[in-house]
């Protein structure tokens, strides 16, 4: 039984490490299927996060910090697009520049405005995004097995966690039930086919990059009102890359990205529950190791074990008419 | 005749300092399939860019169905009803047949209703004109000819009662092509216009009811088809260019130093580009190979210097054989004594971003009077680039200019400097004087002529017959990829136009 408490325990905290990765590769995913890269999500992340703990110190909403991360992520996933859409630049070099703006501008506007050394005010529960009880989650507590899946795991979170796992099925049903979706992946694949299709490949982009601003700004709003109360400097701390990372490793497809992003939030998990704790059979393991292994775990992964990642054709290059 | 389906008036296009399209006046009665030749460049293609919304004429009017029609866009194209199957297909290549059928002409929001529709709609059309396709199946594993079909199925979903195709046949098996064709009539039958582009003849004359003929980006002739002949499109299309006769003695031919067997070469796609060619050329002659461009003289060259992967055949460099069927070290042929020019001179022969020095040892980088130690010897690399520049009047004279910066003649001439003063066995050289102005061009002749007379063996490869008709010694035409007859230097232009047109040698000789 100490086991599955365990196990309980470790899979909630899974659930939880998991979802800014999932917002963050969602968020990446109608950037990439319509052939924009998008290296900044992390830049976009922490920059939301920001907007967000500011937003609600201020005004003491976490729905207005809410409103003030998707902004201000939009506004950059729109500089994104206009340097990489409208002036057709390379792609990776305007997401590496989003990435500097946000790290530097979050620090130097945190400690002009707050004087904290950088971070936001502490946030009291009001203003955060505070845990969700399912009906009946303190009920069925003591129910055997699935008492504790219910109340633990599943009940208990913040209004965002749900709306990030619900984001998986929108997000396929977008991508390939609506008319939009089609086109998203088509301008992906082949710009040409659907320029000569009469559709605007510039303004089709434009749109799947706002979806992108949209969802990175939930992902950083999550970082700094539902994990934390507030931000923190440089608290994305490479989860814009790992859900890359998760990206490529699901092929850019919406189910597999919640399961890749459920893995690196399980080895998240595990590296912080087992810190310290001997491992059978093996011993005392270095807490470095351990919070190394979600990273090594990535690279093995995504060199051998997922088959070739084929990524969307016309990924990174800008759209120029040819002839 | 019909009304007119499409009235072109007036129409100019230019890219710079390059007039694609000069004047054009066009009328294309409705009902009817209308044929345009010319040869590569001729701008055919550009034309139909500006009637697809591609591009926007500079000047000139488009009528459709006797209605000014202002065509900014493919989408006021399409609302038009102008439908268009690309030379190569705008096809996504991940997606089912329905998916890109209805890419952008979906209808409603949801995909569940226009795919139901599109799915009786294709039904419909499938009954209607022979048009058999899964819609279910995914694009890029259906072959060439399936997937010009599904472009043509894209075009009349979305109710085109013009159809214009463009290059259909490049890509088809000549089964296919026959397919197309009677595809082609059908859709006609129903009152459908077809605009067919193309430079090959014998496509014209089988399908079309009218022709046009376009040459370096004018209209030079409509015809009816059956009041034309081969033999005077074929004429129409290459022009009587003044000719530009170099003075040269004649040729002492020596030993074989470059000896090509059963040569076969497919390009990416499968499709054979160059089909079974043997040929020799000699020490001390110069053998032109001409042709409509697009009938294999590229892969050849390619293929002969090292660049492109022959499927089958032997290549012996000076008595030496060398194997072309697998990956070649075109730096190891040069070794060997085969020098080369390539056909485009942007892409391949030069790196128009350095200076001129640096592109003059382009190739020959490694070779030991350039390197001091592991370091290049930029004295005496700027020393033999001036040299260079000296005796090939090579201008603005200095070494240090960027490349890009050199007009289109004095940039053939850095690369005609480079590879002719290796002093190699065999030089190989293709479309010398493309975009070179009048004057280069003869210094440029001259050049190849002196390195015959040196007992160099030159492979000239041109579209510009005259050129051909002017330097070579022996000359080889080639059609769809073979070598389809050899002519000495007194051939007529009419004799080796037929040739090009892939008409039959002994017909030919008569």
């Amino acid at each position: 039984m100490d086991f599955f408490n365990t196990l309980v325990l470790l899979l909630d905290s899974m659930v939880r490490l998991s979802v800014p990765l999932l917002f963050a590769a969602l968020a990446g995913l109608y950037s990439e299927r319509s052939g924009i890269f998008d290296i900044g999500l992390e830049g976009k992340m922490l920059a939301g996060a920001f907007a967000s703990g500011a937003a609600a110190a201020v005004s003491g909403s976490a729905w207005l910090g809410l409103c003030a991360a998707v902004a201000i992520s939009v506004f950059l996933s729109l500089v994104h697009g206009f340097a990489s859409i409208t002036h057709r630049g390379n792609q990776i070099v305007s997401g590496v520049a989003i990435n500097f703006i946000a790290a530097g501008s979050t620090i130097i506007l945190g400690q002009a405005w707050f004087s904290q050394g950088g971070r936001t005010p502490l946030l009291g529960a009001d203003s955060r995004f505070g845990a969700v009880r399912l009906p009946f989650a303190e009920a069925v507590r003591d129910v055997p097995i699935l008492g504790p899946i219910y109340s633990e795991l599943l009940s208990g979170h913040s209004i965002l966690v749900y709306i990030a796992f619900l984001m998986v099925p929108f997000t396929w049903w977008v991508l390939f039930r609506t008319r939009f979706g089609l086109r998203l992946r088509a301008v992906g694949e082949n710009p040409a086919a659907v320029d000569t299709a009469g559709i605007s490949v510039e303004w089709l982009r434009y749109r799947a990059v706002i979806c992108t601003g949209i969802l990175t700004g939930l992902a950083g709003t999550y970082l700094a009102l539902a994990q934390n109360a507030g931000f923190v400097k440089d608290m994305s701390a490479g989860r814009g890359f790992i859900a890359l990372a998760a990206l490529i490793f699901a092929k850019w497809k919406p189910v597999p990205v919640m399961f890749a992003c459920l893995l690196f939030g399980f080895l998240d998990a595990t590296s912080i529950r087992f810190q310290g704790t001997p491992l059978p059979l093996i011993g005392p393991v270095p807490v470095q190791f351990m919070q190394a292994l979600p990273y090594i775990l990535t690279v093995i992964l995504l060199a051998g074990f997922i088959g070739k990642a084929i990524p969307p054709r016309a990924g990174g290059q800008p759209y120029v008419k040819e002839r | 005749m019909a009304e007119a389906a499409i009235e072109l008036i007036g129409i100019n296009k230019s890219f710079g300092a390059v007039q694609a399209n000069r004047d054009i006046n066009l009328a294309i009665p409705a009902g009817t399939i209308h044929g345009i030749v010319g040869e590569n460049g001729a701008g055919k293609s550009t034309l139909m860019s500006i009637l697809y919304g591609f591009y926007q004429a500079d000047s000139g009017e488009i009528r459709i169905g006797g209605k000014p029609a202002a065509i900014k866009t493919p989408s006021d194209a399409i609302a038009a009803g102008i439908g268009m199957v690309h030379q190569h297909f705008m096809l996504v290549q991940n997606f089912t047949v329905i998916e890109n059928v209805i890419l952008g002409a979906e209808g409603q929001p949801l995909l569940k209703t226009s795919i139901a529709k599109a799915r009786s709609e294709l039904e419909r059309l499938e009954r209607d004109y022979g048009l058999e396709v899964n819609p279910d199946a995914v694009v890029e594993e259906l072959p060439v000819g399936l997937q010009q079909r599904v472009e043509i199925l894209k075009a009349l979903f979305r109710g085109a009662d013009i159809l214009i195709l463009d290059e259909p046949t490049g890509v088809l098996t000549p089964a296919e092509a026959d397919h197309l064709f009677r595809i082609l009539r059908q859709l006609k039958e129903e009152g459908k216009t077809i605009v067919l582009i193309t430079h090959k003849l014998r496509e014209i004359m089988a399908v079309t009811d009218n022709v046009s003929v376009m040459r370096q980006g004018a209209l030079v002739a409509t015809r009816k088809t059956s009041e034309t002949t081969v033999e005077e499109l074929a004429e129409l299309m290459v022009g009587r260019r003044v000719l530009l006769r170099v003075e040269k003695g004649t040729a002492a031919p020596g030993e074989v130093l470059l000896s090509v067997r059963n040569l076969t070469v497919k390009d990416s796609r499968g499709v054979t580009m160059v089909d079974n060619v043997s040929f020799d050329v000699r020490a001390g002659e110069i053998v032109g190979i001409a042709g409509v461009a697009g009938n294999g003289q590229s892969e050849l060259l390619e293929t002969i210097s090292g660049i492109r992967v022959a499927v089958s055949g032997t290549v012996t460099l000076a008595g030496q054989p060398i194997d072309l069927t697998s990956e070649a070290d075109p730096g190891e042929l040069r070794e060997r004594g085969l020098a080369h020019v390539p056909e485009d001179r942007h892409h391949m022969g030069l790196v128009l971003a350095f200076e001129e020095n640096e592109n003059a040892i382009l190739g020959y980088h490694d070779q030991s009077h350039y390197l001091r130690g592991p370091f290049l010897d930029i004295e005496a690399i700027r020393d033999d680039a001036r040299e260079k520049i000296g005796k090939y009047d090579i201008r603005p004279s200095d070494c240090r200019l960027k490349t890009a910066n050199f007009s289109g003649g004095n940039q053939q001439k850095i690369v005609l400097s480079r590879e002719m003063e290796r002093d190699p066995k065999v030089l190989i050289v293709g479309q010398p004087t493309r975009g070179v102005d009048v004057g280069a061009i003869e210094f440029i002749h001259r050049r190849l002529i002196d390195m015959r007379d040196q007992g160099k063996a030159v492979l000239l490869v041109s579209v510009e017959l005259d050129e051909i008709r002017s330097l070579a010694d022996r000359i080889l035409v080639m059609f769809a990829g073979r070598i389809v007859g050899e002519r000495g230097p007194d051939a007529t232009e009419r004799e080796c136009g037929l040739l090009m047109a892939g008409i039959d040698n002994r017909e030919a000789a008569e």
